[in-house]
């Protein structure tokens, strides 16, 4: 049985290219140009899925980005994807799809027993069952939601394809291309505006694709085809198909997705599976067409029930046959030209028409051609429960509110036209306030709050012949507008059937006796008695009913349901449709992957990661790294079977007995020159910087505005005008644009300008009581003696034939200094001082034994300068200038900052002096007291002490400066830990600082 | 995402600029008597306003300079930008 829904000619599939295909691992045959769906309709395929709640059998309803529930997992090249729509996957040699929310098969679905139960599965169930006991919900309730509901898996491997994202600008940006977007484009593109034109499909066209008409003495089609090659020849028009303009957003910005690579069996070499388009836009030219409607009646949603215009363009585009004995069900004259294309492929379709005496060319078409035709007919109900077997149809009276006797009639499919929605999503995302439009019964766009205009369908005007003229005028008054230019295309000759009005029948009764579901939104499954429910409990607002009820939800965003939904509670609550209102249309249109979404920001931090120019050097020796914002710095250098505590452990001891080396080139350094800079810094800093000589480096804290410590330091003043500013790692984007804040804001009359250099300089501090005989041996010709050099000296030296910088500061306590190099000479310098430190039993030392170094000796870091303290609560209130003003100062006299008991920096051992103390424990006085326990205090870092040999914290304790000598007890209820401690100095190890100077 | 005028370089995106609050407010001078309420207002109390609104922000993946933009906060409008140092009145 191959293809034998395909007609022997026909469509515009490539019959030359056969492609294989798995769906459930059945294997079948389709064309080049298929679509999955057409390709399964091909071949019979009808049962596609589950539905949401019910889990009644699922078909296909529309061929295209309408459908509201052919949705399968999707595996290509070793991935796979949910929530595909098999109407929208083009189809591709190899292709495997699945179906979704079936188990364990799409034919014997065991949750289709919810069908049965769907007394219990009312509107808002989510909310009224699964609520008792509470205990049900983890073990009971919830997996079984889960494995019920939901449309595919992710999968939760790392995807493999790239996605980029394109920045765009044009004059006009064209969102469709049926007739209204084609001839806008061309009109434009032939007044020299910048144009993009995007098509979601991968054929442009449109309806013309479908359509009987005449255009210019060419067929649609050819029309279509026509003006696609002239545009793609104009170097001002970027033409796209498979790319969904799906947001509309502020100050014209559009947003568009293009898929390059899903319709082919794996992406091409150097290829993005998809873009993502940022387009600003001048004018935005809305040609998005409309969808049909459904008629709702019994068991709409059996499979076989479709749209008209859907069967349609299978017959036309695909030359595939949606069944062999079609029921056409129309209000309008739709109906009627798929009914006609039936007829001229040799099929006998039926026409229930719910009008009376309709009057058109169409219809008498129709008549003219022998087809069946029922006026004041309906369907009540579609029998057959995987495929439509029947239909009970009926005549219905002139009110349309009573049922004559119900019949029987075989049949294989229902092709439903409840007339035709404008696709205003564009429209109402970009703020258009949008309008009811009674002939049409929907909503078209009205007043504009940005530069969009929506244009042929989409605006509710569905005669091709004034669809070209306003979008032929539009586009070239727009585009005159924007370019000047005045040079205008001529209308061509438009040839199409009349057709007459539509009937306002939207929903068939319900048949004395019978109680068939009437579906409004099939993709969430809400039928007519669930939006009557919502309303009798007493939602009244359309947005209460949507979330009640779960219309109009999701990735469907009510393409078919939603205005049979406004018609219905209108109905009911005796209200006009536009009184009701419609829900927010959201962005997405439809759905967007999010690979597109993310682009290339993926990985750790979905940044690029920092490494500083030694980086292949730490990874040679052993580093073990870690993240230091979007650094990565080496954790520890592992030697054997090492761990963090004992690597860190070694490299700090080797720091305080002979000397250790660090790559310290994340630190910010900020290049700072001009005449006022010394002021600028005296007043950034809260210590006093005007007397700074040459040659010399002072440590600096600066506040904020608020009092609170924001970043520390030390700036070297390199020459008169000239200083070189370090920032903490973490803050240096911060304080640069501190600085620019100050200098062009509050300060213009300061001159000085401020540059980041962090990229610049690669740095290595030097460390240990040996390091001033490495420095002498890397330096010979220069003077690095304590009087030469001195404790925050500064002096510029040649390395081997590379210029250095050498700051002689220390954040380790020890005698300490810091190597600047060009960045290009960072790994130079660093081997350097490795292969002439040998002789002093060198050894790189990481973050880890950095953080040992400088916890012991009582400095303060990012731990405790961590954006809630102020300067005495890491006591650094000595550098507060009482002589001078500066940022923050004032704040300073704030109540809680000047409280007798105000918190400070203490440290803190345990008295068995074996226990480590977690870091962010709390401290308390009484570790049995009630809950909650009073906290004092709180451990910001904790390390094991290298120089005493026990473990050594900081921490922030209220009234610190009178706590030292008391014994309180660490609690870490988190580690479950009570640990008796000991209350001491910050500053363990050298309380004098001796040893830096020394 | 909105479009802003740097008046320095010209149309530029939104995530090219970081956003740094009310244009009106006035660093109290230095070495001057501040009260505390008026410190307080300097660095506590903003207005959140709808409608017109003065606004600093920085153009930091470009030319790094912090302008004044008048944006109305409802609506996204951007009215007018001005230079640092340039007169919004």
């Amino acid at each position: 049985m191959d293809q034998n829904f395909r007609l022997s000619d026909g469509g515009l599939i490539n019959r030359d290219k056969k492609l294989s295909f798995k769906f459930n691992s059945k294997t079948y045959y389709g064309y080049e140009g298929d679509t999955l769906a057409s390709a399964l309709i091909a071949n019979g395929v009808h049962l596609i899925g589950r539905s949401f709640k019910y889990h009644r059998p699922r078909g296909f309803f529309g061929a295209g980005v309408d459908e509201p529930y052919a949705i399968v997992q999707l595996y290509r090249n070793g991935e796979t994807e949910p929530n595909i729509k098999a109407t929208e996957q083009e189809l591709f040699e190899g292709l495997e799809a699945t179906s979704v929310n079936c188990w364990p098969s799409v034919n014997f679905d065991i949750g289709a027993i919810n069908n049965f139960l769907k007394i219990f599965l009312p509107a808002g169930f989510y909310y009224k069952t699964f609520m008792w006991p509470k205990s049900f919900w983890y073990k009971v309730y919830e997996p079984f939601i889960r494995r019920a509901a939901g449309l595919g898996v992710a999968s939760t491997k790392h995807d493999k394809e790239r996605y980029e994202h394109k920045y765009e600008y044009c004059d006009l940006l064209i969102a469709g291309s049926g007739p209204s977007g084609l001839a806008s484009a061309y009109a434009a593109a032939k007044n020299g505006a910048r144009v993009i034109l995007a098509e979601d499909k991968s054929r442009f066209g449109g309806t013309l694709l479908t359509s009987d008409v005449n255009i210019g003495n060419q067929t649609g089609k050819e029309w279509a085809e026509g003006i696609i090659s002239e545009l793609k020849e104009m170097p001002n028009v970027t033409v796209k198909n498979r790319s969904q303009v799906f947001g509309y957003y502020d100050h014209n910005m559009l947003v568009m997705s293009e898929r390059i690579s899903d319709h082919l069996p794996k992406t091409k070499k150097f290829h993005p599976k998809q873009r993502l388009w940022y387009i600003r836009a001048k004018e935005v030219l809305i040609s998005s067409g409309s969808i049909e409607r459904p008629i709702v009646f019994g068991n709409n949603d059996t499979p076989g029930v479709m749209l008209s215009s859907a069967a349609k363009e299978y017959l036309k585009v695909y030359g595939v046959l949606v069944g062999r004995n079609p029921l056409i069900f129309t209000n309008n004259d739709s109906g009627y030209e798929t009914a006609i294309e039936f007829k001229k492929n040799g099929i006998d379709p039926i026409i229930l028409d719910t009008r009376k005496d309709p009057q058109s060319e169409i219809v008498e078409e129709a008549k003219n051609l022998g087809i069946n035709i029922k006026f004041s007919y309906v369907v009540v109900a579609a029998q057959g429960y995987k495929k439509v077997k029947s239909a009970d149809i009926a005549k219905i009276s002139n009110n349309k509110e009573q049922l004559g006797s119900v019949e029987n009639i075989k049949c294989d499919c229902i092709c439903v036209s409840g007339f035709w929605t404008p696709t205003i999503h564009l429209a109402s995302q970009s703020g258009n306030k949008t309008k009811f439009n009674e002939d049409i019964d929907a909503f078209v766009p009205g007043t504009s709050k940005q530069n969009e205009t929506t244009l042929g369908a989409a605006n509710g005007s569905y005669t091709l012949d004034r669809t070209l003229k306003s979008s032929f005028e539009t586009a070239y008054e727009l585009s005159k507008k924007i370019t000047n230019n005045d040079n205008k295309v001529s209308l061509p000759n438009i040839v199409e059937k009349k057709s007459t009005t539509h009937d306002k029948f939207w929903c068939v009764p319900l048949p004395k006796g019978k109680n068939y579901k009437r579906f409004l939104d099939f993709q969430n499954d809400v039928a007519v008695s669930d939006v009557e429910i919502a309303l009798k409990e007493g939602y009244r607002s359309i947005e209460h009913v949507k979330r009640y009820t779960t219309l109009g939800m999701a990735t469907d965003q009510g393409k078919t349901s939603n205005l049979n939904g406004l018609q219905l509670v209108s109905n009911i609550e005796n209200k006009i449709v536009p009184n009701v209102g419609h829900t927010t249309f959201r962005p997405p249109y439809t759905p967007v992957s999010i690979g597109a979404i993310v682009g290339r920001e993926v990985g750790k931090h979905s940044k690029p990661t920092r490494k500083s120019p030694m980086h292949t050097w730490h990874e040679k020796n052993n580093a073990i790294f870690v993240d230091a914002g979007v650094w990565l710095r080496p954790r520890y250098y592992k030697q054997g079977n090492e761990n963090l505590f004992e690597g860190s452990k070694r490299e700090a001891k080797n720091v305080r007995t002979n000397v250790g080396v660090c790559d310290v080139t994340t630190l910010g350094k900020i290049d700072i020159k001009g005449p006022d800079a010394a002021e600028l810094l005296n007043r950034v800093y809260t210590n006093a910087w005007l007397k700074l000589p040459v040659g010399k480096a002072r440590y600096g804290v600066m506040l904020r505005e608020d009092g609170i410590v924001m970043d520390d330091g030390t700036t070297t003043r390199i020459s008169e005008n000239h200083y070189h500013m370090t920032t903490t790692t973490a803050q240096a984007a911060n304080v640069l644009s501190h600085l620019e804040y100050y200098l062009q804001l509050v300060w213009p009359e300061l001159n000085v300008n401020v540059v980041s250099t962090t990229e610049q300089w690669a740095g290595a501090a030097i460390a240990g009581p040996k390091s001033r005989d490495l420095l002498q041996k890397l330096f010979p010709k220069s003077d690095v003696s304590n009087e030469g050099l001195p404790f925050m000296g500064y002096i510029e030296g040649d390395l081997f034939g590379v210029k250095a910088r050498i700051f002689r500061i220390s954040f380790s306590g020890e005698l300490a200094y810091e190597v600047n190099v060009e960045s290009d000479n960072g790994n130079f310098m660093w081997e350097k001082i490795m292969e002439v430190g040998q002789e002093f039993k060198i050894e790189p030392y990481g973050t880890e034994a950095l953080s040992t170094l400088r916890i012991e000796m009582g400095h303060v870091a990012g731990s405790e300068l961590d954006g809630r303290t102020i300067s005495y609560d890491n006591s650094l209130e000595g550098l507060l200038s009482k002589k001078k003003d500066f940022i923050g100062k004032r704040s300073l006299t704030r109540e809680a900052f000047i409280a007798e008991d105000r918190q400070k920096v203490v440290g803190v051992v345990p008295l068995d002096k074996k226990t480590s103390i977690p870091e962010g424990s709390h401290l308390v006085k009484d570790s049995n007291a009630p809950l909650p326990n009073p906290k004092l205090g709180y451990i910001s870092a904790s390390c094991w002490s290298v120089e005493y040999d026990n473990p050594f914290s900081l921490a922030i304790l209220k009234d610190g400066k009178n706590m030292i000598g008391e014994k309180l007890f660490v609690m870490s209820p988190l580690k479950n830990k009570v640990i008796p401690v000991e209350i001491v100095s910050s500053h363990y190890v050298d309380p004098k600082g001796e040893r830096v100077r020394s | 995402m909105l479009h802003i005028k740097c008046p320095h370089c010209g149309m530029r995106s939104q995530n090219e600029f970081s956003y740094g609050g009310d244009a009106t407010v006035k660093r109290p001078e230095l070495n001057k008597e501040v009260s505390d309420q008026d410190w307080n207002n300097f660095v506590y109390n903003r207005k959140s306003l709808r409608g017109k609104h003065l606004e600093l922000w920085q153009h930091l993946s470009g030319c790094r300079q912090w302008i004044k933009v008048e944006r109305d906060t409802a609506t996204h409008e951007i009215f007018r930008t001005f230079k640092a140092n340039e007169d919004n009145s």
